[in-house]
């Protein structure tokens, strides 16, 4: 019985270049029962999915979408080790027809590899709209490989997809060879006999450090092959007259070209209209306009987020207020302890509510993101900001983490995984929390709603403008004591621009809102119960008072703080339990005064001034990532980076709201 | 030439390109090889917008003054 279960389990990797549709194969086939991996804690950030067909259990793993299997990006490398350590049943690659040679180049490196390669051509509706005709069944018999053609946003070819997925596993799977003529054919041999590794095909391994693959050199080190490795490399290089690299590219490509020719009757041609998408690029990406317009739509973004958001958080707040007091009420009607009905609603209610009002903020937030990405300007971002990014020192691929890190700094900061070199990625990594995250817009809602009510949006907007600045500053400083030496040149694909889809839009928005909303569920309910006990602690004392265990705690912080303006014991422990998530800096001063964000918008204003709340609104923006932030930078570097990040951070933050308070303290008394 | 020099609108066969190992390649994968036609959409003043059989590539500057082409009038 067990065994007959495990025949028809099927593990499938979805393989493919950025902008092939894959991502939409991957929903079509898995519908709704996907799992992404949370970000803390996950070694490797994956999609998973599953659905049945026919009675076949199929498991899709969504690979990173990558242009080749060499070892130049860190998506590049976790795609190779997957595909290299789990040997799935089978590989679909999704492409892009429409360009068959380049997107083919992904192929052949999975066949060499000795995957088991369904071939996926997607976007088959523009293929014939060009008036192109691919013979699939030639495709099929030369890479002998199954081909299914699809149209993934229409649906189309999925039965076919499911059915070649079902059978894949039965299938042998031999690596592809392409020739790579006479003189290095001799040489792949020779180190074929030479070295092994373990699981490996052979052949690839040989061909790799002729390729010079850091990567598969270092795993061989060992072995003393080195030598041998070199000395075949310059043997060849001299019978060829240039580089090695160059002679394995050209006879692949090649060997794709011939390929492509005997498959399509007309062959795409280069010469194509200038369409729309590239008058559009003329404006958009203009020296002079570019950053204009780039600066435009984040205004626009900000407006939708704050204007749009407003009137929702305000229901939300409604809702809880009234969700508070009817819990109370309730159990005292019932006779039940007033323990229970304090717990209950000032700190369950009181805290995660006065987080939960910030979800529609962040859902348009996300929306905002998702559409720019969509719509393909994100791509062209990187291009505007590339000139400038040179200039402070960053790569212009590093601007898409920093504008991930609006939203929340952990994709940010999973995102610069796309950069090429250690150097840049490290230096991205470091400064990406001074990208103001959506889970510190509360605390800026709160703060500039109760001081600046006529100037909330310029204020809010303050802090993210300071936010880049210190980022560039600090990247300068940085680049000069760590990394000194030139930025990786930059080269990337531009996606047509398209109206994004409503669907695909939404999904995306869920997918990052919903690690907002279990955070809420997790983290930040855990740090209000925990605030609640301790401020409730030891028994006797009034709710939140100084006597309080929590009380206590803030008041050793609090002489800290006192230069920077909040010196009471409330700022020190929300901040303190902001390290948690920053959304809990709020959810804490919730507690604290036992109240919700209306209330609390009242109490603040009694505590704070204007001054001040500008200060503890910088010093929020900038002392040290959350709990989840520096997992993740300890993840992706090492323990020297995460503690720079959080040291640098804190003396930073605190050294500006110092900074910024005794300033504007000395000119108030100027005037 | 150069392909920082190439003006919208020309095409041009790509000849050599000029980097250190792993240029070669990174390029490769994405489509850009010796012997390929491709067609400069923007260029000066912004960045180098290229076709190569239907796919846009943007190039930063630098990475444009290292690919040696030579234009198919």
């Amino acid at each position: 019985m067990k065994d007959n279960v495990e025949a028809k389990s099927v593990k499938i990797a979805l393989a493919g270049n950025p902008n092939s549709g894959k991502t939409t194969v991957f929903n079509n086939l898995t519908g709704g029962r996907q799992h992404v991996g949370n970000w803390p804690g996950v070694t490797v950030e994956k999609k998973e999915g599953t659905y049945t067909h026919n009675s076949h259990e199929v498991t899709v793993v969504d690979l990173p979408g990558i242009y080749s299997l060499t070892a130049y990006s860190l998506d590049e490398r976790i795609a190779r080790d997957f595909l290299i350590r789990e040997k799935p049943d089978a590989v679909v690659v999704v492409i892009d027809a429409s360009n068959l040679e380049r997107n083919h180049y992904l192929v052949t490196q999975l066949l060499e590899l000795g995957a088991k390669v369904i071939l996926d051509l997607n976007m088959m509706d523009m293929v014939r709209s060009r008036g192109v005709e691919i013979d699939t069944g030639k495709l099929s018999a030369v890479l002998d490989i199954p081909v299914i053609e699809t149209v993934a946003f229409r649906g189309e070819g999925m039965e076919e997809l499911k059915e070649a997925i079902a059978k894949a596993k039965a299938e042998r799977g031999d690596s592809l060879k392409i020739d790579y003529d006479h003189d290095i054919e001799g040489e792949i041999e020779k180190l074929q006999n030479a070295v092994a590794l373990p699981g490996y095909p052979s052949r690839w391994v040989a061909v790799k450090l002729l390729e010079g693959d850091a990567e598969v050199l270092k795993m061989v080190e060992d072995t003393g092959i080195a030598p041998l490795v070199l000395e075949a490399q310059t043997r060849l290089e001299r019978h060829l007259g240039y580089d090695l690299e160059t002679a394995l590219v050209e006879r692949r490509y090649a060997f794709l070209s011939g390929l492509v020719r005997e498959s399509t009757k007309k062959r795409l041609d280069l010469m194509e209209r200038l369409d729309l998408s590239d008058r559009i690029d003329r404006v958009l990406v203009n020296r002079f306009l570019g950053i204009p317009i780039f600066l435009a739509m984040m205004w626009l973004v900000f407006q939708l987020v704050f204007t749009l958001g407003a009137p929702l958080a305000e229901g939300i707040d409604l809702l809880m207020g009234w969700l508070g007091e009817g819990v109370s009420s309730g159990i005292g009607a019932v006779g039940g302890p007033r323990w229970l009905s304090s717990l209950l609603s000032d700190g369950i209610i009181g805290g995660v509510g006065s987080v939960l009002v910030f979800l529609p903020n962040i859902m348009l937030l996300f929306l905002a993101i998702a559409i720019l990405e969509a719509s393909g300007y994100m791509a062209r971002a990187a291009f505007v900001m590339d000139r400038l990014m040179h200039a402070l020192g960053l790569h212009g691929k590093s601007f898409i983490p920093m504008l991930l890190g609006f939203g929340c700094n952990i994709p940010g900061i999973m995102a610069t995984r796309t950069l090429e070199s250690e150097k840049d990625r490290i230096l991205t990594i470091l400064v990406n929390p001074l990208m103001s995250c959506s889970a510190r817009l509360p605390i800026y809602v709160l703060f500039a709603g109760a001081f600046f009510p006529r100037n909330q949006g310029l204020v809010i907007f303050s802090l993210y403008l300071m936010g880049i600045i210190l980022a560039v500053v600090v990247a300068r400083i940085f680049k000069g004591i760590f990394f000194k030496g030139e930025v990786a040149p930059l080269i990337m694909e531009l996606p047509p621009y398209r109206l994004p889809t409503i669907k695909g839009v939404l999904v995306h928005m869920w997918e990052r809102s919903s690690l907002f909303l279990r955070k809420a569920g997790t983290i930040i309910f855990l740090g209000v119960v925990l605030i609640w006990f301790l401020a409730s602690l030891p028994f006797g004392v009034e709710y939140a008072s100084q006597e309080s265990v929590i009380g206590r705690l803030g008041s050793v912080f609090a002489p800290l703080l006192k230069p920077a303006g909040f010196g009471f014991w409330q700022a020190g422990v929300a901040l303190s339990f902001g390290i948690l998530a920053k959304e809990v800096v709020v959810g804490t001063l919730g507690t604290l005064y036992g109240v919700e964000e209306a209330g609390l918008t009242g109490v603040i204003q009694a505590q704070f001034t204007a001054l001040s709340a500008y200060a503890f609104m910088v010093m929020a923006l900038v002392y040290i990532p959350c709990i989840a932030a520096i997992a993740t930078i300890k993840r992706e570097t090492n323990w020297k980076w995460t503690a720079l990040a959080v040291g640098y951070s804190l003396v930073l933050g605190w050294g500006l709201a110092v900074l910024i308070y005794q300033i504007g303290a000395f000119i108030i008394t100027l005037t | 030439m150069p392909l920082s020099m190439v003006r919208p609108g020309q095409r041009a066969k790509i000849r050599k390109i000029k980097g250190g190992r792993g240029l070669v390649g990174k390029l490769a994968n994405m489509g850009l090889y010796p012997g390929v036609e491709i067609e400069v959409i923007a260029n000066r003043p912004g960045p180098l917008i290229l076709n190569t059989g239907g796919v846009r590539l943007g190039l930063g500057y630098g990475m444009a003054n290292r690919i040696l082409v030579s234009p198919i009038s």
